[in-house]
């Protein structure tokens, strides 16, 4: 099978990779790139675990191939702090208890993210409705409803 | 996943001329992807049609044109489609979920496939995917496949929400292919299963949806669309309804109407738009015409409760669009 190459640009560092074409861009990062925060827990669509920002908007990187994104900027959950201060929202999941197992959480929080810079967390009704992309198998919504909400207020 | 060649494409003309010879049409992937990881879906070479510029959302003096490849975020989010078809918006933020809303165009979701659990599992028999092979839902677990327009051969609903709301406003698909451009109502893409489950739409080897055209009329504004499921999001229908409704004076003159999660395909409510014009707008117009819904129903061992539940669906909807706007 031929190789595509591709140029990305991920939390900020510009990767050239060829990968067979059937490489989502989930795999990509995972296998590709040691970038292991992305979590995999469907690879259908049907949970969240492996969300992304993908030139700022957030998507299921398990339902896209790497080749169809040359010249993108992707962020993942590793370039989500910078250096050792955390994002606001990394810094509230921990302190609202946001998670168990933590599985969720990488796409939890990317999802999170998006849906702050969204303006869809005005309230917690409008969080759970614009937060539905993501399952919790550990039940945390309440936890992370509130870590959302405190950021929502604190950038208010 | 079987592999596949990949072109990205430049432009229309390229990606027609590489459709017809064999490729198939990728835009958001969110629905080959997942069925080509199955191998449900196996084809040798992807047609990216990303680049093409048919991303665009605009008016015009009678309607809204939407381009094919418009995500259902972007359509969700814009001016004009809140302002002109509030119905689009409610009924596109009811559908997957704000990830998929980002990846997924307009024209895949039209054509998006059935989710019948059977489909998607390799060695179960399944028409739809092979052929004479039979169906395993009608003696299996079948409490969300379809209740109208079945046949022995398949009974699966189809899942798209949007087509339910577009076929309901009467919207037009535009279609670009070898022979040039066409155009027909949005309800006769779809075919009924009949003996020939595994034929879905009436497209043509290498024919594009360019864009749709969902027109303007009286009972825009007085629009709904109410979905029912297992769990309150990110979940397929079990039955929803598409209503708009045009009421002056407090007597009904044009209904428009359109049922999902019940049917193989986006089921618009004829009898029961005839039956409410010139009536009343109350309670008692929206139960005298649900029963008109149902006609034609055949239940399933596992669906039955869709022939109450849609009728309920429907008296719920109406009671809301009449009091919108
Ligand atoms: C977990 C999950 C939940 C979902 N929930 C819902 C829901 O609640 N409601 C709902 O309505 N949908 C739902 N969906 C389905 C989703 O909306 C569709 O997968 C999506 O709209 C398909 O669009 P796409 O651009 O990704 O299509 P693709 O996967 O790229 O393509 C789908 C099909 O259409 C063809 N195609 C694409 N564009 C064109 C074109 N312009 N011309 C001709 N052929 C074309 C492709 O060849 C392919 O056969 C859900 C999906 C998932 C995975
Ligand atoms: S309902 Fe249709 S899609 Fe499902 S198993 Fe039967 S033939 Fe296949
Ligand atoms: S792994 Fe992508 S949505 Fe579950
Ligand atoms: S913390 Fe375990 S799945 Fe969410």
């Amino acid at each position: 099978m031929a190789t595509s190459e591709i140029e990305l640009t991920i939390n900020g560092h510009l990767q050239r990779l060829s990968l067979d074409p059937r490489t989502s861009l989930l795999d990509m990062l995972r296998e590709h790139l040691a970038l292991h925060g992305t979590k995999k827990g469907c690879d259908q669509g049907a949970c969240g675990a492996c969300t992304i920002l993908l030139d700022g908007k957030r998507i299921n990187s398990c339902l896209t191939l790497a080749v169809m994104h040359n010249g993108a900027h992707i962020t993942t959950i590793e370039g989500l702090a910078n250096g050792a201060e955390l994002h606001p929202l990394q810094a509230a999941f921990i302190e609202h208890d946001a998670f168990q197992c933590g599985y969720c959480t990488p796409g939890q929080i990317m999802s999170g993210v998006a849906c702050l810079a969204e303006g869809h967390a005005a309230s917690p009704e409008q969080i759970k409705a614009w937060m539905s992309g993501n399952i919790c198998r550990c039940g945390a919504y309440p936890g992370i409803v509130s870590a959302i909400t405190q950021t929502a207020n604190a950038s208010r | 996943m079987t592999p596949f060649a990949y072109h990205a494409s430049p432009d229309e003309q390229d990606a027609i001329a590489s459709a017809v010879a064999g490729g198939r049409y990728i835009a958001g992937g969110t629905t080959l992807i997942d069925l080509m990881r199955e191998e449900v879906e196996e084809p040798k070479r992807l047609i990216d049609i990303n680049q093409l510029p048919l991303h665009d959302i605009r008016e015009t003096a009678d309607g809204l044109v939407i381009g094919a490849l418009a995500r259902m975020a972007e359509v969700a989010a814009h001016p004009a489609v809140a302002r002109m078809q509030p119905l689009l918006v409610e009924t596109l933020l009811e559908g997957a979920s704000p990830q998929l809303r980002n990846m997924a165009s307009i024209g895949g979701n039209l054509l998006q496939r059935v989710r019948c659990p059977y489909f998607r599992t390799l060695d179960a028999a399944c028409n739809k995917r092979r052929p004479g092979s039979g169906c395993a839902a009608i003696g299996g677990i079948n409490h969300n496949h379809a209740i109208l327009g079945t046949s022995d051969h398949c009974v699966a609903t189809h899942p798209s929400d949007l087509a339910v709301s577009l076929v309901a406003l009467g919207a037009v698909v535009r279609i670009r292919g070898p022979q040039g451009l066409r155009e027909f109502p949005v309800e006769a893409l779809y075919r009924l299963p009949g003996d020939t489950p595994h034929l879905e739409h009436t497209l043509s080897p290498g024919e594009l949806i360019v864009e749709v055209f969902v027109p303007y009329g009286p009972y825009a504004q007085r629009a709904r669309y109410l979905k029912v499921r297992d769990r309150a999001s990110y979940e397929f229908a079990l039955v929803s309804i598409a209503a708009a409704l045009e009421i002056d004076a407090g007597v009904v003159r044009q209904a428009r109407l359109a049922a999902g999660g019940v049917a193989t395909r986006p089921w618009r409510l004829a009898a029961c738009e005839a039956a409410l014009v010139g009536q009343p707008a109350s309670q008692a117009t929206w139960r005298k015409v649900a029963p008109l819904s149902v006609a034609g129903a055949r239940p399933l061992s596992g669906n039955g409760f869709k022939i109450e539940l849609l009728q309920r669906t429907l008296v719920r909807t109406l009671e809301l669009a009449g009091e919108a706007a």
